[in-house]
């Protein structure tokens, strides 16, 4: 059976679709036969992320709609061996998305022997993010440390204890995991931006790991290659940790604490 | 914002402002996804069933729902009037 892993927020422009690419991404890099879909019907972006953009004919729509089987549709990545993208419909309506044709298709993915699907959610609480989630067997909430985003993701985790199809027929419930994104260390530690640990207090969720604020992700999304690949960095790293603890794994939060820069680096400058 | 601030560029720490803003309207919106909010409700029947007995201003009684772990309380304080 193949695990389902959500990657949702509520609140939009988080790190859901960077996160998603870069945790597929990662799981397929560990050996894992791994799925990732765009559950954004119209506003598809997870294949400019992924940089499939120019190879999708096909799309999940059209898997559900009989158009095309899952095996035109699918789209294997370029980085990875065991990865496979199932783009959004630019063109339907997101009403296209039925309960019925969702759970076939993961239900279709999971007899091909993937291991893990990876859900992209579209932002809000509406159709499109429901699908998302229904059939989770773990959620990863993107929050950035702001009010908006905490907000919303508590309200997006009350919608998972509810709606998600391990909570309507009372299975274990959905695994819930916190992925705080564009943290800023220096920021929390002088008081100006919440810290991972206020944000944990506040969604009572665990951590799977604090993502920093970077450039290197929009120097990825405009080459269409998932952060995790920009080897030796922060944001790269801090992904590959994350998804070691979701695996089971220990690792130690990197990326977390502000060293101040000494007097030579201030006076000569430096990253 | 003084002059030293201003030269020193000190920033405001607001994290902490956000943090407790947070809390209250996360705690509220959680009490209203478990159920329909029926204090207010309670306050008033408590008010008249106390009021048969003593004598006390309906803002003696106050009602409210506190998280404590993973249960709810709801907190009833009514303050007695000192001479009866």
């Amino acid at each position: 059976m193949a695990t389902i892993i959500t990657v949702t927020s509520g609140k939009g422009g988080v790190g859901k679709t960077t996160t998603s690419a870069s945790i597929a991404s990662g799981l397929a890099l560990r050996g894992f036969k791994t799925a990732v879909i765009d559950f954004d019907v119209g506003l598809r972006n997870l294949d400019l992320i992924m940089g499939c953009e120019r190879r999708v004919v096909y799309d999940f729509v059209n898997v559900i709609q009989g158009d095309a089987n899952l095996h035109q549709a699918l789209i294997k990545d370029k980085h990875c061996e065991n990865l496979f993208v199932l783009p959004a419909s630019q063109t339907r309506d997101k009403d296209a998305l039925t309960e019925e044709g969702v759970e076939n298709v993961l239900k279709e993915l999971a007899h091909q022997g993937f291991d893990y699907v990876v859900c992209d959610s579209p932002a809000g609480i509406e159709h499109g993010a429901i699908m998302a989630l229904t059939f989770a067997d773990h959620a990863i909430v993107v929050t950035n440390p702001e009010v908006s985003s905490v907000r919303d993701s508590d309200r997006i985790l009350g919608i998972l204890q509810s709606k998600s199809r391990r909570a309507i027929e009372g299975r274990e419930p959905v695994k819930e995991h916190l992925l705080v994104t564009r943290y800023d260390p220096k920021r929390a530690e002088e008081g100006e931006m919440l810290t991972y640990t206020d944000i944990q207090e506040l969604l009572r969720i665990p951590l799977l790991g604090v993502i920093p604020e970077s450039e290197v992700v929009l120097q990825a999304s405009n080459q269409g290659i998932p952060a995790i690949h920009q080897k030796g960095t922060p944001v790269a790293e801090a992904y590959a940790d994350a998804i070691g603890r979701f695996l089971g794994e220990t690792h130690p939060l990197r990326f977390v604490d502000y060293e101040k820069p000494g007097l030579l680096k201030r006076l000569f400058g430096g990253k | 914002m003084s002059w030293l601030s201003l030269i020193f560029g000190e920033k405001k720490a607001t994290a902490s402002v956000a943090k407790e803003r947070l809390q209250l309207i996360i705690a509220r919106e959680r009490a209203g996804v478990a159920g329909p909010d029926f204090l207010p409700d309670l306050q008033k029947d408590l008010i008249a069933v106390i009021t048969k007995y003593v004598r006390i201003n309906p803002d003696d009684i106050k009602v409210g729902l506190e998280k404590q772990g993973n249960y709810e309380v709801i907190e009833v304080n009514i303050v007695l009037p000192e001479n009866r």
